[in-house]
């Protein structure tokens, strides 16, 4: 039972949020400019994050409010918990690898 | 490689079991092979088994970051079944049934295979639906399956509570009478004592570090026991695929999350076949020990911690108590968990990647351990032939580009 | 009989309580304050088990939780429980019990003739064997060995008691009442920081309530009372006793199983539920749970009266009930000499301690050999004698390194062992936590290395073993953990002075040869005593190659009985780590999971198996009117839903007939309130809708409403529904009954993390309306009559309008809109005017006759005119364009969410799988839900499919079978005719449009 601080309500058990998937994931401004290849990138590809994973979690039984929380998925220490459309850098020893550069993506927006 | 039978363990007993070879052997890696496959749970070896036995390739290694089937292999509530609703699943998993129907003579391995009856529960008039209509399709397809209406269903497992009363009462549910368990551990060592015997080297405590990739294809692996060239290279890891693709560039639609079982301590027999029900989050059969062996729902976030949280546990036991008032009295001896590797349709990716001669088998959900020798099969077939068997095609990745999903999910359930 | 081994001394018995029990049918008499085990022992039973495999005679080894052997069956009934530990049973007057496993009696049990073919039952053997022919697995073998396995057996009825789930926060969790629990929870509890102090046994105290420690010059357990009462006398502390913390989870979650009846009697205390599992979010967590004696492994190491040794202390100290009148302690440390001390005291025989140290010079040996003790160094017992009892040991001196037997054998007669190993911390909960430990070389334990969560490790569980350290680091913990919650200064208070003898160092001896090498003859070495693992079975292991810890334990089921290895692992490890040559932290250990020690399924599932506490129903307003009038519900969700209300003498069928006619000729009414409603207001409200739904929203007229159909991102329809524009920046959208969450959660998704630019605000309003839906060609006389102030004409109130009013004398909101295909309108009023408003339509509609219908006569009109219902027309895998619904997709308006996924290669393509109608050839057989589709009447085996039945009514109106189904190609094959399975059973069936009703809409207007 995570223990999740919303960053509206305070601490609360993890019952009473919904998971809401990896974090940073901008919906493309233009789909139709997209390959089929980048629109699944968007759809269905996921960083599956072995360390420290920037997901979003959703305040379902309390202020309803969508934030991002940046939690270790291996001890599932919480890093940072911060609001939507704010992304601090976090401390050099709790970032895991980055992503794969995507040169195929097409441009995204940032910060959602 | 000694056979086994009750004669070598009688002729063993005289000797007081000093003589029985190792099942496996410990060997170092080799330089170069010409299949490395990632990851040595029931996948990785029954992979190895069946490129060495149906296609003659030997020079494989199996290299394995812990112990062999240490993974979702020996994590798993061990039930096999082959009822699933679509054709491109169905088939694959009853090639697995057929596989696993001969598995231990096959490997003169006893895996405990036991064919005492899967029944998937309806609690809804849209499961009901639902059900028949996969019971159809599975009939048509060669597989197994029945309704049975709730009385029925009673009759099949007397403890089962069909109550009107109850929050969700049990309308009935589909049959696969072929459908049962096996021992996990067994499977795994088997393999790895098959496949081993033909010449395959089962390599644990070797970590892959990074993939040796020229010019878009797979060149070998980097491990923790140094550089190992390969011709192909074969993931089969499970939960931690997504780590390993990475090492390679590639992205996955997959997502590794908590999945929780337990056992409750070892009672004389009161349950004699597995029951499911995804509408209330159970999973249910009885070991041949006595232990209740009982899956619980996945945890919702990304993790590979293998624990998950207790409330998912405590939601799947009041599930599990409405439909089986008995069980409360037993208690439960241990729980753990396991990583599971998720796809957005609940089908697997089993085939090839955008990287020449490196191939991916992952993405199982709970439904990796009946797909073992299924899985193996086709993906050494794959492997093999540098193209998927027909019984694996649909499951690529790029059915998520095309859009050709093979949703497993079953009917939303959304209600009007 | 009487208690022939109860002796005048034990500490926390009252002699004076007389309680009678029954085990295995006869009569015995305990005493207050007993455990079952204690009070067996007092009557000199040891023999009370059998073990697992083999069926050999087992005696009670340990006095805790960790007892493998003397396994029970308590009482029978519906209170009956399976597997209870003996010694951890309190007992109470009238006690009934039994031992599990064996037949017919454990005095004399047929299945010990197993032992005959022991030779044959090593560590896998089952993987070896009973393959051929694999028909005899599941008929011959598997049912044997099914038969042979388990323990106890669970009642067949309903559990009658009760168990709740309790949740609590603290600044500090103390887990252990031992001397450092006490100390950790005084020196917290005197911050004022809310402190929870459990311990699993019934009094507090731990180890000190077993010896004879001396504190401040006093006996310990003076200490003891004096540490409770303070603690009991503050507010800020909960003291938990029977309360087993099983869990320690994520982000210091700290689950309890408190049992709160047991001790009592089965059902003595009605009014209290029977057990708690209690959920601990605790700021600091103080870890004070002690260890484990190990027991030595020597030959024939089993026999009833072999004994752990502090269990034998215990036993006489705690309970005066002796373990024997003789007996040989075997040790190769020095805390046992401690129990030699007591047991002589005690009034017991202890003529020989057996050390397998070669110098034995410690303070407690000298003072043992002062008692007259003989200390017999460098020596192990090599055999030990008697069956059912121990009859006596043979001694010898054995090589340092374990490998064989020295010097000769001498005899000596004992009715009991006393084996110490050494100790092992219980670092159950710390390793949960994900606390890495360390192996300790000099204590021959694996110890608390890095915590990993706010947590500190005090005492014995710590690898501290004296009684100085425990109070020390106790009070240490406790207070720097309140101090880390902002309670007190950090400081530890002056912790009392306790009389600590010093021990000499233990010596790591894991296997105790005997005259045979081990696993070569008749002597069995046990290290798993449930499940009959012996030391041979381990290196069987090891030579077959299991040379992970995890492989050994499987392979040999070291560690999986019910006490989970508490008394094996370390043993088990050790041994297999000499067999590798590899060093025990290189070997490792396995993984230690929750629970601590097994908890009731009952408890767990709580309260939530109780039908509407499993989870919440939810009914409308008008539920009442529903149950009076004979309605069948069905379950949507979490609602209760009016099916089909059927008259006297009716069945479904009928029922539906009467209900669809009165549709279509008359005046029906249905209760519609369970659909989702979502109040959306904003400026950009209208621009959002756009982007959610796949139609066009901005130019809807205020006054209007429209159907519109959501996606995923991949394309496939998820939820539908009217959403009806209430002003410029105002909506009221529908959402199907089930989805009403899940659609409220996307909303909020997108316009949260995709929009957040967007102003748009979403309410759930589901609950704040009722709904009745009233259809008919008479529906607009009974709205006249219902509302005379409201215009309900064609030209003023279109279809797809709504409008306010006042209907039946209460606010209301009026949408004309139909899912039947008839003239129909959908009153909302507001919640508790529901009951009312549909009492009027009914009093109203009396002289219309007024028909009440539910879900079922819903679906075959809405089947009639071919509308679909998400979640039966649809599985998550159609499109609107699959659903003949290209109309609801607008072509100019730009991006929605999912129109992307339109245009990939399988989605694009032409012969997808399209809904249709089907007609039967015979228009009174209706297709059963679920049948698949295939074009040809005869098809190979695997067939292929084109599709299934995804709905199917008897359609009174058309007085012919209706159905709809997806079939792949379907658009372009209307008129062919396919064909129909059902297990079975073929039809053959004409594909038509799914339109089978008044298909140009002529009746919507009345």
């Amino acid at each position: 039972m995570l223990y999740i601080k919303c960053p509206f309500c305070g601490d609360r058990d993890e019952t009473e949020y919904h998971y809401g998937g990896e974090a940073h994931i901008a919906r493309p401004e233009n789909p139709d400019e997209l390959t089929d290849a980048e629109w699944a990138e968007y759809v269905f590809m996921r960083t599956n994050t072995k360390g420290v994973h920037r997901e979003r979690w959703v305040h379902s039984d309390g202020c309803r409010r969508w934030f991002n929380v940046a939690r270790n998925t291996v001890t599932n220490e919480i890093v940072s918990v911060y609001k939507t459309g704010e992304k601090p850098d976090l401390p050099e020893a709790s970032t895991s690898k980055p992503a794969p550069a995507k040169k195929t993506s097409a441009k995204k927006k940032e910060g959602a | 490689m000694s056979r086994f039978s009750i004669f070598s363990l009688a002729r063993n007993a005289m000797s007081w079991h000093q003589n029985w070879p190792r099942q496996w052997r410990s060997p170092n890696p080799k330089p170069e092979y010409d299949v490395v496959i990632i990851g040595a749970g029931g996948h990785g070896l029954a992979t190895a088994y069946y490129l060495a036995k149906e296609h003659g390739i030997t020079n494989v290694a199996v290299i394995e970051k812990g112990w062999l089937g240490g993974g979702n292999t020996g994590r798993n509530t061990t039930i096999v079944r082959s009822n699933y609703l679509w054709d491109e699943s169905g088939l694959f998993y009853e090639n697995a049934m057929k596989l696993w129907e001969n598995l231990s003579i096959e490997l003169n391995y006893n895996v405990m295979f036991s064919q005492r009856g899967v029944m998937n529960l309806a609690h809804n008039l849209g499961d009901v639906r639902e059900s028949v209509r996969r019971v159809n399709a599975n009939n048509l397809n060669g597989i197994d399956a029945e309704w049975l209406n709730a009385e029925q269903v009673k009759e099949f497992c007397p403890i089962i509570n069909i109550s009107k009363d109850s929050r969700y009462p049990v309308m009935g549910a589909t049959l696969q009478r072929r459908g049962g368990t096996a021992r996990h551990d067994a499977v795994a060592w088997g393999y790895a004592r098959g496949a081993d015997e033909m010449g395959v080297d089962v390599i644990q405590n070797c970590e892959v570090q990074g993939m040796m990739i020229e010019n878009g294809v797979v060149k070998g692996v980097r491990t923790s026991l140094g550089d190992i060239k390969a011709k192909k290279v074969a993931m089969a890891c499970a939960g931690h695929t997504s780590v390993v693709a990475d090492m390679a560039g590639i992205r996955l639609p997959i997502e590794s999350h908590p999945l929780q079982a337990l056992v409750s301590e070892p009672m004389k027999p009161v349950l004699d076949c597995v029951v499911m029900s995804n509408a209330v989050h159970v999973y249910v059969s009885q070991s041949d020990k006595g232990e209740l062996v009982m899956g619980a729902g996945i945890d919702s976030y990304v993790g590979y911690s293998q624990r998950g949280s207790l409330h998912v546990i405590e939601d799947q036991l009041a599930s599990a108590m409405e439909l089986f008032p008995l069980f409360s009295r037993t208690r439960m001896m241990r729980s753990w968990g396991g990583i599971v590797d998720t796809c957005p349709d609940a089908s697997p990716v089993i085939g090839k990647t955008p990287v020449k001669n490196l191939y991916v088998n992952a993405g199982w959900g709970t439904g990796g351990f009946k797909a073992t020798p299924g899985a193996g099969w086709c993906y050494a077939h794959t492997i093999a032939k540098d193209e998927p068997h027909d019984l694996n095609a649909a499951f690529s990745i790029d059915r998520f580009i095309s859009g050709a999903l093979v949703d497993e999910h079953g009917a939303a359930g959304v209600a009007h | 009989m009487t208690e022939q081994f109860r002796t005048t001394q034990g500490s926390r018995v009252d002699r004076s309580k007389a309680i009678n029990f029954t085990f295995n049918g006869k009569n015995y008499k305990g005493v207050e304050g007993d455990t079952l085990a204690s009070a067996l022992i007092a009557n000199g039973v040891h023999l009370v088990g059998r073990s697992f495999k083999t069926h050999r005679p087992r005696g009670i080894l340990t006095c805790g939780s960790e007892e493998p052997n003397a396994i029970i069956q308590l009482e029978t009934g519906p209170r009956s429980e399976p597997n209870l530990r003996a010694t951890q049973v309190e007992l109470y007057e009238g006690l009934s019990a039994k031992s599990v496993n064996c037949w017919p009696s454990v005095n004399f049990d047929i299945a010990a003739v197993n032992a005959i073919a022991g030779r044959i039952f090593v560590a896998g053997f089952y993987y070896k064997t009973f393959m051929k022919p694999s028909s005899l697995w599941m008929t011959v073998w598997e049912p044997a060995i099914r038969r042979m396995a388990g323990l106890g057996v669970l009642p067949r009825e309903k559990d009658p008691d009760t168990y709740d789930h309790m949740n609590e926060f603290c600044e500090v969790m103390v887990v252990g009442s031992g001397p450092a629990g006490l100390s950790a929870a005084l020196a917290a509890g005197r911050t004022g920081a809310r402190v929870v102090l459990c311990d699993e046994h019934p009094e507090f105290g731990g180890t000190l309530l077993n010896t004879k420690e001396i504190i401040d010059g006093k006996p310990a357990q003076e200490w003891v009372k004096t540490a409770v009462a303070e603690l009991e006398a503050m507010d800020n502390v909960r003291l938990l006793k029977r309360a087993n913390a099983f869990g320690y989870y994520d982000h210091n979650y700290i689950t309890v199983h408190e049992r709160r009846t047991d001790h009592f009697g089965p059902g003595a205390k009605p009014e209290l539920t029977r057990q708690r599992i209690w959920h601990f979010r605790s700021k600091q967590v103080v870890l004070a749970t002690g260890s484990h004696e190990r027991p030595l492994v020597f030959a024939d190491n089993d026999r009833p009266g072999t004994m752990l040794a502090a269990a034998g202390q215990t036993y006489a100290n705690r309970y005066g009930a002796l373990p024997g009148r003789r007996g040989v302690v075997f040790t190769n440390n020095d805390s046992a000499y401690s129990v030699a001390i007591d047991l002589v005291d005690a009034g017991m025989d202890i003529p020989t301690v057996v050390d397998l140290r070669e110098v034995v010079d410690g303070d407690l040996p000298n003072t043992a050999r002062k008692k007259g003790i003989e200390v017999i160094t460098g020596s192990g017992i090599v055999a030990t004698l008697g069956r059912k009892r121990v009859k006596g040991v043979e001694i010898a001196t054995v090589s340092s390194d374990g490998s064989q037997v020295t010097g000769t054998k001498r005899k000596i007669d004992c009715d009991t062992i006393l084996s110490s190993g050494g100790w092992s911390p219980a670092v159950h909960l710390f390793s949960q936590s994900i606390g890495k430990l360390r192996y300790d070389e000099e204590k021959v334990c694996f110890v608390p290395n890095v915590s990993s969560q706010n947590e500190r490790t005090v005492g014995a569980c710590k690898g501290s073993f004296d009684l100085q350290s425990a109070l020390d680091e106790g009070a240490a913990a406790g207070a720097a953990a309140a101090k880390d919650t902002g309670f007190g200064k950090g400081k530890a208070p002056a912790s009392p002075k306790a009389l600590v003898v010093e021990e000499k160092p233990i010596k790591a001896y894991w296997v105790v040869p005997t005259d045979h090498p081990v696993g070569q003859g008749k002597r069995k070495h046990f290290v798993d005593f449930q499940h009959d693992v012996t030391a041979a079975d381990i290196m069987l292991a090891a030579r077959e190659g299991m040379h992970s810890v995890e492989h050994m334990k499987r392979y040999t089921t070291t560690g999986m009985a019910t006490d989970q290895g508490k008394l094996s692992n370390v043993n088990g490890l050790a041994i297999l780590s000499s067999q590798l040559e590899k060093a025990i932290p290189k070997v490792g250990t396995t993984t230690f999971r929750p629970p601590y020690t097994p908890v009731n399924f009952g408890a767990l599932a709580g309260r939530g198996i109780n039908g509407d506490l499993a989870d919440p129903v939810r009914r409308t307003p008008m539920y009442s009117w529903h149950l009076e009038n004979g309605a069948t519900f069905e379950p949507v969700g979490q609602w209760q839903r009016a099916w089909y209300y059927p008259k006297a003498g009716e069945d479904m069928h009928a029922a539906v007939t009467r209900e669809t006619a009165a549709l279509r000729d008359g005046v029906g009414i249905l209760d519609a309130s369970t659909l989702g409603k979502i109040d959306i207001q904003g400026k950009d409200a209208a621009k959002f809708l756009n982007l959610i739904y796949t139609n066009a929203w901005l130019k809807l007229p205020v006054g209007m409403c429209r159907y519109g159909f959501m996606l995923k991102e991949d394309g496939m329809v998820f939820d539908d529904g009217v959403t009806s524009r209430l002003g410029e920046n105002h909506f009221h959208m529908t959402t199907t009954t089930g989805g009403a969450a899940g659609v409220l959660d996307w909303l909020e998704e997108y316009l949260q993390t995709e929009w957040p630019d967007l102003e748009v605000y979403c309410t759930s309003v589901t609950e704040e309306w009722s709904t009745l839906s009233i259809g008919g060609p008479k529906a607009r006389q009974l709205l006249e009559e219902l509302a005379p102030d409201m215009d309900f004409s064609n030209e003023n109130f279109p279809f797809m309008a709504w409008r306010d009013g006042v209907v039946a004398g209460v606010d209301a909101r009026v949408f004309r809109i139909s899912f039947t295909g008839d003239l129909s309108y959908e009153i909302n009023v507001r919640n508790w005017h529901g009951l009312h408003l549909w009492k009027k339509c009914m009093e109203l509609g009396e002289k219309y006759d007024i028909t009440p219908y539910g879900t079922e006569t819903m679906h075959v009109l809405r089947a009639e005119k071919g509308f679909v219902i998400v979640g039966q027309e649809t599985d998550g895998t159609q499109t609107p364009q699959d659903l003949g619904m290209d109309w609801i997709v607008a072509k100019k308006k730009g991006d929605f969410v999912g129109r992307r996924s339109f245009i990939r290669e399988d989605t694009a393509r032409a012969d997808r799988k399209q809904l249709v109608g089907l007609m039967t050839d015979n228009p009174k057989e209706v297709l059963t839900e679920g049948a698949q589709l295939t074009y040809e009447r005869v098809n190979p085996t695997p067939a292929p499919m084109v599709g299934h039945v995804t709905s199917s009514y008897w359609s009174p109106n058309l007085d012919h079978s209706i159905a709809m189904a997806l079939v792949k190609d379907g658009h372009n094959r209307m008129g062919q005719w396919i064909y129909a399975h059902d297990r079975g059973k073929v039809t053959k069936v004409k594909i038509v449009s799914p339109v089978f009703y008044d298909p140009k809409g002529e009746r919507r207007d009345g």
